[in-house]
């Protein structure tokens, strides 16, 4: 039993500063797992209220309105209804295949989330191949929606799913280039030794002091605007939402699916987005660091408050007021349900959903009160900023799904080949002569932005 | 971190594999074997894993369960079911196929049982977390590299039929 103990507690030593999946801790790794899991059905849950919210405001509707306050508890009525449904499969389909399919592109959608590195020690594992094995196993999720579409035995449901794989691979090709101008830039250190791991790309932009969107000047954003584009593509959002344009296929491949399954592809759909996200968060955005890593301010001391109680991490001005960000945001959501309480409706009717508004601010501002205590405090600050940066490009997902009109097949495959192929093929060769000739590069480079600079 | 269960592994992985290589073979349905492919290919691919080459594992998914088997999905989807049923699924080779079925399985017993002196006693010991690197330095490095001739002469090949399969497809280039 002690052993046991010492087995958990051993983990949570200030010394062990590696993913439970490095240190070998079962426990430890099943409660991230864990974690994650719920994490990942909370935000997607999350994101199917904003997501019908945003559009709403967007179009200038209100959105749902009745189940809750604003709505709030639409998804969860949503969830039951699609429990409730009856789960029917035409009398034609490949009973197997049409079983397997949705369960194939939820393992493929979840699976990737084992080396997302939401902090230098908070991610399942940490592998040699990260960013590797996220490419590769979310490109498995074609085969559950290829399957789906084949099993439907109906029509629309095979071209959609004919379309999805001819865009998914199209577009994984320009995806992958985008990535390997990264994995170049990593390389860029005493050693030049680069490095796959989702942790070690994180650490080399920390290690460089940039973040790779802004290294070498515009190749970074060259490289970040073709994996933005591509993986709008790869998750089949609008404008690329072209298997399930819903005024030609009616819902492309899961037009035969209902209930339960049909959530799952939900679910699976979103989760990918996440995961999409999170790629492009971690290669070029910095995934965990603050905003300005490297700037850390004159050393201040506030007593029981600042400096962190864990030595290792910085203790300046900036560090300190960075590291209340997390409380502060959960603080003003929490105002904001508190605002939107006071202009509730006073009619009697309204009262429950009233007090619900005013409870659910009183939970976000709770949690904004724990996550300013100093130990929360030092221990969550990874995750908020990485969380964040995920949230920034779920939303762009909902603006571009407001914004833009789909695209046609073929303009689809000229983006993918076209544009998209010899644009990262150029980026390759650039960034690659860059890397080896980075001294000429800043001559050219730095004198040029500061006689722009010293222009404005 | 240590390996944990690495038999129980093990026998599931290579059980998988056996099992869905024998369904590549006997299942009439096209889509149904070229699903029971990929279980073998991803089976496979948690061999290399637990042989420390996590790198080959990476490509292995990303290669043949992710690029080649969608695109073989993307054909057989294509083809008339019916007219699969009804073909002949065996051919008339089985004397030959025995042969060489014997032969293989020969050289497997032979393996199995000679092992101990065919191969060196200890392991060397591979780092996990150096695969990709210690992979490119056995390909690239200018002094310990011994395969950057023939990876590119295999990168021509891919050239060749890259361009091969334009030209077959396209009338007018």
């Amino acid at each position: 039993m002690h052993d046991l103990i010492q087995y958990i507690t051993g983990y949570l030593d200030k010394n062990v500063k590696v993913t439970p999946g490095a240190a070998g801790n079962i426990f430890w790794i099943t409660v991230y797992i864990l974690l994650v899991f719920v994490g990942l059905s909370v935000a997607v849950i999350a994101m199917n209220w904003l997501e019908r919210k945003i559009l709403a405001h967007m179009q200038v509707r209100l959105g749902p309105m009745r189940v809750g306050p604003h709505g709030l508890l639409q998804p969860i009525a949503d969830a039951l209804k699609l429990l409730l449904k009856e789960d029917i499969m035409p009398a034609e389909a490949d009973a197997i295949v049409f079983w397997i399919a949705p369960f194939i592109v939820v393992l493929a959608a979840f699976t990737v989330f084992i080396v997302v590195p939401f902090g230098p020690a908070h991610a399942i594992t940490d592998m040699n191949i990260g960013i590797l094995f996220m490419l590769g196993v979310s490109s498995l999720s074609v085969l559950g929606i290829v399957t789906a579409g084949w099993a439907s035995n109906s029509h629309y449901p095979l071209i959609g799913a004919l379309r999805s794989s001819a865009q998914m691979v199209s577009y994984e090709v320009a995806m992958g280039l985008a990535v390997i101008s990264v994995i170049l830039m990593t390389s860029l250190n005493a050693q030049g030794v680069g490095t796959l791991s989702m942790i070690g790309i994180v650490q080399a932009q920390q290690a460089q002091g940039t973040w790779f969107i802004f290294k070498f000047f515009p190749l970074g954003l060259v490289g970040f605007f073709i994996f933005a584009v591509a993986m709008v593509a790869e998750t089949n959002r609008a404008p690329f939402d072209l298997p399930e344009a819903e005024s030609e296929l009616t819902a492309g491949f899961h037009t035969e699916y209902s209930g339960f399954r049909w959530s799952l592809f939900f679910l699976a759909e979103y989760s990918a987005m996440i995961a999409v996200s999170s790629i492009a968060v971690t290669l070029w955005l910095g995934g965990w660091l603050r905003p300005f890593p490297s700037l850390h301010g004159p050393e201040i001391a506030i007593a029981h408050i600042w400096p962190p109680s864990d030595p290792a991490l910085p203790k300046g001005a900036l560090d300190f007021v960075f590291a209340l960000f997390p409380g502060i945001s959960f603080l003003f959501l929490g105002a904001v349900c508190f605002y939107n309480t006071a202009r509730m409706p006073k009619h009697p009717l309204f009262k429950i959903q009233t007090l619900g508004l005013a409870g659910f601010g009183a939970v976000l501002a709770l949690i904004g009160l724990i996550l300013f205590v100093p130990p929360v405090r030092d221990r969550v600050g990874d995750i908020f900023w990485f969380s964040a940066k995920v949230a920034a490009f779920m939303y762009l997902y909902i603006w571009y799904r407001g914004t833009f009109p789909r695209y046609r097949f073929d303009q689809l495959m000229k983006v993918g080949w076209k544009i998209l192929l010899p644009m990262g093929l150029g980026l390759l060769v650039c960034s690659g002569f860059v890397a080896m000739r980075s001294e000429v590069w800043h001559q050219i480079v730095l004198p040029l932005s500061h006689w722009f600079v010293s222009l404005l | 971190m240590t390996p944990v269960a690495t038999p129980f592994f093990f026998y599931l992985l290579a059980v998988t594999m056996i099992i869905g290589g024998i369904l590549v073979i006997t299942r009439k349905n096209a889509v149904h074997s070229a699903l029971a492919l990929i279980t073998a290919l991803l089976a496979q691919a948690g061999i290399y894993l637990m042989l420390y080459a996590p790198f080959v594992a990476g490509v292995q998914i990303i290669l043949y369960a992710g690029g080649i088997m969608v695109l073989f999905l993307f054909v057989i989807m294509l083809i008339s079911i019916e007219r699969t049923q009804k073909e002949r699924q065996f051919n008339s080779q089985w004397l030959v196929g025995i042969a060489a079925a014997a032969a293989l399985g020969g050289l497997f017993i032979s393996v199995y049982t000679k092992g101990k002196s065919l191969f060196p006693e200890g392991r060397p010991s591979y780092v996990e977390g150096q695969n990709v690197q210690d992979v490119a330095a056995l390909l690239y490095d200018p002094h310990t590299g011994m395969y950057m001739f023939s990876f590119e002469i295999a990168s021509l090949l891919l050239l060749v039929a890259i361009i091969g399969a334009v030209v077959m497809a396209k009338k007018r280039i």
